[in-house]
């Protein structure tokens, strides 16, 4: 009985789950792009710069610990609302777990390896690309998923500046008291962050070197 | 070839690494630099791939400073190995070993014929290693990868930092026979560090012995053992492999009493003394003792019929003889290379003193050898 009404109100709902789903992976994929276009050039200039990394790392985790409804609110003020301010506070959130295992990944490559490389008469560029970077990868992948993950859980708080997203659903529900309308917000953002998980590990597999 | 004039790495102001070493190393020469932990060896090695930029001093290769070369450039015309092996894990061995050539945008057809060929040349058919990683292959064949990826672009010098010191007895003593033998055909430059000395002096050609950043002794093996500079040296290259070359025993010890006759006598009695002392040869002196000849039992039977002759017409006069003053090691090398049962020592003027025989040798040999293995001395007993 419950069972059959919740298929009628996914069936009544289900264009606004799609657009709902859409919005999120939206903001999820250009959350996550930013993050790696700000972090995986920081990650590997902080190894060149090593004094500066403890510094750099520790601001990043300071915002990590804002908390998500807080540092969503935050931007307000600065950006207005809507997709830009949610993209800002998401990019944060993604920032520190690729920062943090871009760095180490490359600082724990062999230091042997790339003594090897350079002694051969590699330049630093081509230690970088043909040995840290291919080394380390799977760490610096393993810091894009834990990110991935982060920033799909935490877009949901987005609809509250405006963003959309499935969040937008899921706050309809608590507002109207109605559970079945906050699962058709939830399940869909848990099955993304499964989704998106998934493809990573496989990923993650197959640059293994 | 190499030289170093008057280089020095200080660190922190005041520490000297390596302190105002000059260093000339010629073509083809195999060096070795051996001394305790962090007397500079690795810090002195990587100054000539510019892995390491000296304080002061000059580094100059064929006559060119490198510190006006491109650091980058000039690693590539120079092979190095590292303690660690350092094949990159995600490349096959194939690509390993085509890295240099791959740097010097060699062609393709080129980059496998160098690599296949190196493969070959140290017992591994390219076609079964080619496409494996290093972690499928044991640690010797890994280390013998990491010597030919080191000499895969050809270059006239190689670096080696204790290349084989990770590896176990055997391994190290196989790839020690192949890298001499290699290097025999390729006569590359090599400047190898190495905390063992039984594989320096084994390996190389000159060996450099460093102490706090300092060269103190660069000379062949065979000097550095013959003639320590200092107590260092000495103790470094092991009191017992010392006491081994100085315990050789004199001549004097090793001799014998000769059994010698006199040119007049004749051949009937000299017979019956040679069967008294159940020997085959007579040694000739005369009456002041100065050596003549040997006469032996087949020369004295041949002519026993003619009832004139004596000593004199049968003994053999140029026969090899060893001085008293000449080391034991002579004596054994002039019986090897003769061919000869026995050797008579003479003084400076030529008077018989004694007899060296192989039997008088083998008995001396053995007797040392109990000695060592029951005493404290041993031989080889480094064991780093
Ligand atoms: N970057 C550095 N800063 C300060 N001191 C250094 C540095 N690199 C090396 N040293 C010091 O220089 C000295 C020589 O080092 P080096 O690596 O050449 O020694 P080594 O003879 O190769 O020793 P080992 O046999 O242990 O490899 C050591 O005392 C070391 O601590
Ligand atoms: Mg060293």
């Amino acid at each position: 009985m419950m069972f059959n009404n919740f298929l009628v109100m996914l069936q009544n709902r289900w264009p606004e789950i799609m657009i709902g789903t859409w919005e999120h992976i939206q903001l999820t994929l250009v959350a996550l792009f930013i993050g790696n276009l700000i972090a995986l050039p920081l990650g590997i200039l902080l190894t060149r710069k090593r004094n500066l990394a403890e510094a750099v790392i520790g601001i990043t985790s300071v915002f990590q610990t804002i908390p998500s409804l807080a540092l969503l609110g935050f931007m307000i003020p600065f950006f207005g609302i809507g997709f830009g301010p949610a993209i800002v506070a998401l990019s944060i959130y993604a920032l520190l777990p690729i920062l943090r295992n871009t760095y180490t990944g490359i600082l724990g490559v062999n230091q042997a390896v790339v003594d090897a490389g350079t002694g051969m008469g590699m330049t630093s560029r081509q230690v970088l690309f043909m040995i840290e970077i291919p080394l380390a990868l799977p760490i610096i992948m393993a810091g894009i998923r834990t990110a991935t993950v982060m920033v799909i859980g935490v877009a949901t708080l987005a609809a509250l500046v405006g963003a959309g997203g499935l969040g937008d659903i899921i706050f309809r529900g608590i507002a109207m008291a109605r559970q079945d309308l906050i699962l058709a917000g939830a399940i869909p953002a848990a099955l993304l962050s499964m989704i998106f998980d998934y493809i990573l590990k496989r990923i993650e597999i197959a640059v293994q070197p | 070839m190499i030289i170093f004039k008057n280089v020095s790495k200080i660190y922190n102001d005041d520490f000297h690494a390596v302190d105002t070493i000059d260093l000339h190393i010629k073509e083809g020469e195999f060096i070795a630099l051996i001394g305790p932990s962090g007397s500079g060896k690795s810090t002195t090695m990587k100054m000539i791939n510019r892995l390491i930029e000296a304080t002061s001093g000059t580094i100059l290769i064929h006559g060119q400073d490198i510190g006006d070369q491109d650091p980058v450039l000039l690693r590539r015309n120079i092979g190095y190995v590292i303690q660690h092996i350092g094949l990159l894990p995600h490349m096959t061995i194939g690509k390993n070993i085509a890295l240099v050539p791959n740097l010097k945008k060699w062609d393709k057809a080129r980059c496998d014929k160098r690599v296949d060929e190196l493969l070959e040349m140290v017992g591994l058919p390219a076609k079964e290693y080619k496409n494996r990683f290093p972690a499928e292959l044991s640690g010797g064949q890994q280390q013998r990868v990491g010597v030919i990826r080191a000499l895969a672009g050809d270059p006239p010098i190689v670096l080696m930092d204790e290349p084989f010191s990770a590896l176990d007895p055997i391994s190290r003593e196989q790839l020690q026979d192949e890298l001499l033998n290699l290097q025999t055909k390729i006569r590359k430059t090599i400047v190898f560090v190495t905390h063992d000395i039984d594989e320096a002096i084994k390996l190389a050609d000159r060996i450099g012995i460093m102490q706090d950043g300092k060269l103190i002794q660069f000379d062949t093996p065979e000097q550095i053992l013959r003639h320590p500079v200092n107590e260092f040296v000495r103790t470094f290259f092991g009191a017992d492999r010392m006491n081994q070359v100085e315990s050789l025993p004199t001549i004097e010890e090793v001799m014998i009493r000769p059994i010698s006759s006199f040119p007049k006598r004749g051949l009937a009695e000299s017979l019956i003394k040679m069967r008294k002392y159940k020997i085959d040869s007579l040694l000739v002196i005369d009456r002041n003792e100065i050596f003549l000849g040997v006469a032996g039992v087949g020369e004295i039977q041949k002519n026993f019929s003619n009832e004139t002759m004596v000593l004199e017409d049968v003994m053999k006069k140029e026969v090899p003889t060893v001085r008293l003053s000449q080391q034991l090691d002579d004596a054994i090398n002039l019986i090897s290379e003769n061919q000869v049962a026995f050797l008579p020592v003479l003084d400076e003027s030529s008077k018989l003193k004694g007899l060296i025989t192989r039997a008088s040798l083998v008995d001396v040999m053995a007797s040392q050898l109990r000695s060592n293995n029951n005493g404290v001395a041993s031989f080889g007993g480094e064991g780093s």
